[in-house]
Formats: structure tokens, sequence, C-alpha cells
């Protein structure tokens, strides 16, 4: 790796240093679906463009050189790969989520992660907002209703459940949590929330644990991130403290809530409705939800609008250029 | 401020009250029938078969008419009962009452406003973020089984997307501080410019449409705001451009507005209400692009509730002689 002399070891700017090299784990669907390329202002090394099965080309001097990695939430960063590529000083993903990244080894190992930061928050908890209403005011239901001619034939269709007043606890209150926070308020619903602690600068009354939380809420929205802690964190019980009422919200992660569970209750009437971005097995759907209207369903897209991906292809320039001119990330990935 | 009226009240006028002709014009809740059934002599319109037949009846002895957004109190129908005294509509809306007739012989009206002014507004940003985000569609793909074989397109961002209201008032005001929520920036029409509102206002529904991505109706239906929206403030809007209406059918144009959607000369459309109730223009039921519900916009159970409430604690107001609650006239 080449230093400049006036730098005292930093690595040259941009501009005057050859392209870095960034391994890039797969070809980013943001890019391609908005047919961006990609900068030529770094090399980009492409694994699949290469014979060699993965482990091989991570072997190679090629990859051996890389200085960072770009992946998205399908591609895992592993402890082995980054001890395989120890050139490597930042790791850079398109998704909001960090579980496919070994983020402890990468602190270990002084490699700087950067994330989406804010760049789908807004359209997360749009769709959450979104999911709810639709719930309580059977939308989608009813919009069904309208198209295959029953409105005229039938007559009117049930009545839904008013969001104004309704109690609802965010479970984890970090960018998008906070953003669902501020949305429900101004439709008039009482917002209480459960995360790893308490957020000192917030006025939502905290619950330290989430059946706590869902025993004094009509709906919850799962705003958090899927990590060992918040897998099934979603019970049977906390479905139950709900109440055959209550409506469950997911724009995290399929795994955060107990699906086998969820659904049996959602058919035998226990719990009043879903609204779900994410799903334990995806792109597969438990049957049994698709025979019921209490449920609405989404093909974990809550991000892919044109703005989104526009601002998280920027976003992605914009930190590798921020870190290759030593400047600092646009969107680093923070010790909490 | 909503007002809240005391359930079951029981006044000593409350037993004299059972000889009281009510006459309710079409189904529209079962609490409220009850509500009414237990208190005064109740005539179900649609037990007849035909208007003519129940008039020959029992027209004399209605005094008070509750009518809804489907079946309310026409001259005819005014006319024909001598001894009619109230109207009290299920609705906010007075479009499907003579109000002229009624002022015209001295006979009362009420209606149902600020209970359901949350839901419909409500109803609104769910449109909105239905058309734009295509939760509908979204909801269909995932059910069909398309999942499995690939994934939906892309969808567009409704936070940050400027909204422009026709009418400001007590809706349209529910629907600008929800979108403002979102980022959103507000702007309006109205017959007037409001003194204490920050919100940008421009003179006509067409100005409105040039300067805005959503545009929503959320006025009262008069014969100034018949059509507000036809083919002008369509063409204003534009093929990005989404229409919301929570109004009435009655407000566009409709087949102004099925054609261009249908030609894509606008982007989309979330609809809840139509012309020709329960009939929804059916040339939009294959489109992706627009969200379609039957006039839900209170349907909801604690504000049906509430609704029917006040349309009984009016009636027993007017018929115990004491102040009504919401009167129009």
């Amino acid at each position: 790796m080449t230093s400049h002399p006036q730098n005292d070891g930093a690595p040259p700017p941009l501009d005057r240093r050859p392209p870095p090299p960034v391994l890039l784990l797969r070809h980013p669907t943001q890019f391609s679906v908005l047919d961006r390329p990609l900068p030529d202002t770094f090399r980009f090394l492409k694994p699949w463009k290469s014979p060699l099965p993965l482990g091989d080309f991570l072997s190679s001097a090629d990859a051996r050189a890389a200085e960072a990695i770009l992946t998205s939430g399908m591609t895992p960063v592993t402890a082995e790969m980054l001890r395989r590529l120890p050139g490597v000083r930042l790791v850079v993903t398109t998704s909001a989520g960090l579980e496919h990244i070994d983020v402890a080894e990468c602190r270990r190992r002084g490699i700087a992660v950067a994330d989406a930061g804010d760049a789908y928050s807004e359209d997360v908890a749009d769709l959450a907002v979104g999911l709810l209403i639709d719930v309580l005011r059977k939308v989608s239901a009813s919009d069904r209703y309208v198209r295959r001619g029953s409105w005229s034939g039938e007559g009117e269709f049930a009545l839904g459940s008013k969001l104004g007043g309704k109690r609802v606890g965010i479970v984890g209150l970090g960018r998008t949590g906070l953003k669902v926070a501020k949305r429900l308020e101004a439709f008039g619903c009482a917002v209480s929330y459960n995360s790893r602690k308490a957020k000192p600068y917030v006025s939502y009354p905290f619950h330290s644990n989430v059946c706590e939380l869902a025993t004094n809420c009509d709906a919850l929205v799962i705003c958090c991130g899927l990590n060992e802690e918040t897998h099934h964190m979603i019970t049977r019980e906390v479905l139950l403290a709900l109440g055959k009422e209550g409506v469950v919200v997911n724009i995290g992660r399929g795994s955060i809530i107990d699906e086998k569970e969820m659904v049996q209750l959602l058919v035998q009437g226990e719990l009043g409705g879903a609204g779900l971005d994410v799903f334990e097995n995806e792109p597969n759907v438990p049957e049994e939800l698709l025979a019921l209207d209490n449920v609405v369903l989404s093909p974990h897209r809550a991000v892919f609008t044109q703005e989104s991906l526009s601002d998280l292809c920027d976003l992605v320039i914009g930190n590798l250029e921020a870190f290759f001119s030593n400047k600092p990330l646009l969107s680093p990935v923070l010790d909490e | 401020m909503h007002v809240r009226p005391p359930k079951n009240s029981q006044s000593k006028d409350f037993l004299q009250m059972e000889g009281i002709g009510v006459l309710m014009t079409c189904p529209m809740f079962p609490y409220l029938e009850q509500e009414l059934e237990q208190r005064f002599h109740l005539h179900r319109l649609w037990d007849f078969p035909s208007r003519r037949r129940f008039l020959e009846a029992h027209a004399g002895s209605i005094r008070a008419v509750v009518g809804d957004t489907k079946v309310g109190a026409d001259a005819e129908l005014i006319d024909a009962l001598p001894g009619l005294e109230i109207v009290a509509t299920f609705s906010v809306g007075l479009d499907k009452i003579d109000l002229g007739r009624c002022g015209e012989k001295g006979i009362r009206v009420t209606n149902t406003p600020d209970v359901l002014t949350d839901d419909v507004a409500d109803i609104a940003i769910a449109l909105m973020l239905g058309v734009l985000r295509k939760v509908c569609g979204c909801d269909a793909f995932v059910r069909s089984g398309k999942w499995k074989s690939g994934d939906f397109g892309l969808t567009a961002k409704f936070s940050g997307k400027s909204v422009g209201i026709v009418g400001l008032g007590r809706i349209g005001s529910a629907i600008a501080k929800r979108a403002e929520a979102f980022g959103c920036p507000i702007s309006y029409c109205s017959r007037s410019e409001k003194p204490h509102v920050s919100y940008k206002y421009y003179p006509t529904a067409a100005e409105l449409a040039r300067h805005c991505r959503i545009l929503v109706v959320a006025c009262a239906l008069t014969e100034e705001t018949r059509r507000i929206v036809g083919r002008e403030v369509l063409d204003a809007l534009g093929p990005e451009g989404v229409l919301i209406n929570v109004g009435r059918g009655a407000h566009v144009d409709e087949p102004e507005l099925v054609a261009a959607l249908l030609e894509g000369r606008l982007g989309g459309a979330g609809l809840d209400v139509y012309e020709n109730e329960p009939e929804a223009a059916e040339e939009l039921f294959p489109m992706d692009n627009v969200v379609l519900l039957p006039h839900v916009g209170s349907d909801t159970v604690e504000t049906s509730t509430a609704m029917a409430d006040l349309v009984v604690a009016n009636l027993e107001a007017h018929f115990a002689g004491k102040p009504l609650l919401t009167p129009v006239i």
C-alpha cells in the first residue's frame, strides 16, 4: 500500500493514486435497478467473473489487494473473509441491516463499517404507517371488495377500527422507529416504546420489556434490527398480550417474530391482524395468511422507491469517496 | 371541539318520545337503528315496496327524518311529510338534503361534524400511501404467488411530496397536519384565503394542481364545487400527479378522470367516492396505480357509534325543547 510522504502514513487522496480496489461481493441491485453505472474512481473486483469459486478467489493476489468490501444484505462478511483480506479497512453495505456482517470482528481489526444511514428510514417508516392503517381500516381488503364487484352486488363492507387514540408500541426506537413515532403522533396515536435501553432525549413512555409494552398497547410496530437478542423476540406470549384486537406490523426482519406462532394466533382469532413486509423464509409466505382478510402482505420492498435507491447509490459512492479521501464516513456504524 | 353527548339520556321527556314518528331512509348502522327504536317510533323506509306506499300509510306521523349520504331528504320527501320538524343526517355532508326547502319550512337540520374528521383524514393519507407505495398492489402480488418468481417493481416515495388540499375545512386541516408529519409541503385552495394559516394559498384548483404532486379533494359539495376537478385540473396535475378524493364523487368529472388514467395523462388516483355509488368506475379495476374504496371514510366502529350517538342526542334535544348539539339550520 503506497503512502504519500507529506501525509505521514495516511493514504493519498483519491485523485492522486490509482483507483482503490474494492471487493464487490455481488453487483448491487440498487445500481442495476436504476441503470446507474458504478463509479470508475474505484477498481471493483468481481468474484463472479472469475472461474474460481469464491473461497479460492479470496486467496488470489487480485482479491488480497482489496482495500474495501462493498456488500448487500445477501452476502455475509465473515471473520474468515476478513482474515484472508488483510488490506481491507472499510466495509460498506447497501442494506439497513447489519446481521450479515461480523461487526465485532471489524472492530477488532480496526475496519470501519458504513451502512445505509438515513437513505431508507423515511420510506420504511411510511410503509409501516401504511400497513398499520391498511390493517385497521381494511384498505386492501375493501379495495379487493370493490374490484370484484361486491360493493354493487353485496352491499356495504365491514367497519374498520379507528387509528386515532390507539396505543402503539414501537419495538426499536432507532432512525426508523423515531420516524414512525413522529408520523403516528400526527394521527393522534399514543406512542410508547421498547429498546435495549431508554433514550434520554425522547418523551415517549419506555417499557423495559416487550411483553410489558404489548400489554399496554393496541398495536406493535417492529422497527429493530435482527440479532441474537431480537431473534424470535416477539413470542406467542407477547402477541397474546396484544389481545384479540391487537395488530402487529413488521418492517424489521421476519425472524424477529415467531412466525409459526403468529400465524396460528391469527388463524385462531387470538390476534386482530398483521401488516408484514418481512417473513422468516422469503419469498415464501405461510399459506394460511393468504386466506386472511385481516393481514396485509408486502414483498420486502419497503426501501424500493426510486428516491430511496437513488439516495442509497449516492451514499455508497459518497462513503467510498470520503473514506479514500481521508474524510469522515457519511454513514458510519458507530459503537452503541 | 368534539361534541360528546351523554348516552342513554334519562330526561323526564324520555318516555314521552316513544310515540314520535322517526323515518330512517335506508340501512346505515344497526346500532343507530336500535338506539332510535328504543326511544321513538321508528319507521324504516326500506321495509316498504315504494316511497309512495310508505307515505300513504305514515306520512302524517313523521316528525323526524334520519338520512345519510345514500338517501337524504330531498324536496319531494320534505313536502310529503306535513309534520316534519327536523332532519338529522348520519353524515357531515349535506348534499343529499334540500337545505333551501328546510329553511323555507322552518325545519331544523343537524349533521355529524368533528366526530368523523380524524377517520376521513386517515383514509386520505391511506389512499396517498396506497397509490404511491402500491400497498394494495404489493398485497395482491404476494397473495397471487408471484413473489416466488420475481420481485415487485419500484414504487414512489410519499414523504416529502407536495400535497395540495382543495378545501381547508376541518377535514382538509386534519389531512394537512398528518401530511406535514411526513415532511410534505402543504398548499391549498379555498373560497378565500385563511388568515392564520401558514400554508401557501392558490385561488383556483387548477393553479393549486400546477404546484403540487398530490391533490386531495376535501371540501363540501355545493353548486360551486361540483366538478371542481375537471380536464384543466387533471392536465395540470399531469402524468406524475395523483388525485385523491374523499369529498364527493360529484366533485370530479369522472369520465375525464378515467380517460386521463387510462391514457397515462394522470399518474394515479385514490378514490373513496364516485359519481354513481355503489358503481365504482369499473374501467379502473385492472389498474395498479389506483386504490378504490367503497365510501368508507368514516366507517369505523368508534366513529359510527359516535355519529349515531350524536344523531340521537340531536333528536332528543329537539323533542325536549333543548338546544340542538350540532345544528346546520
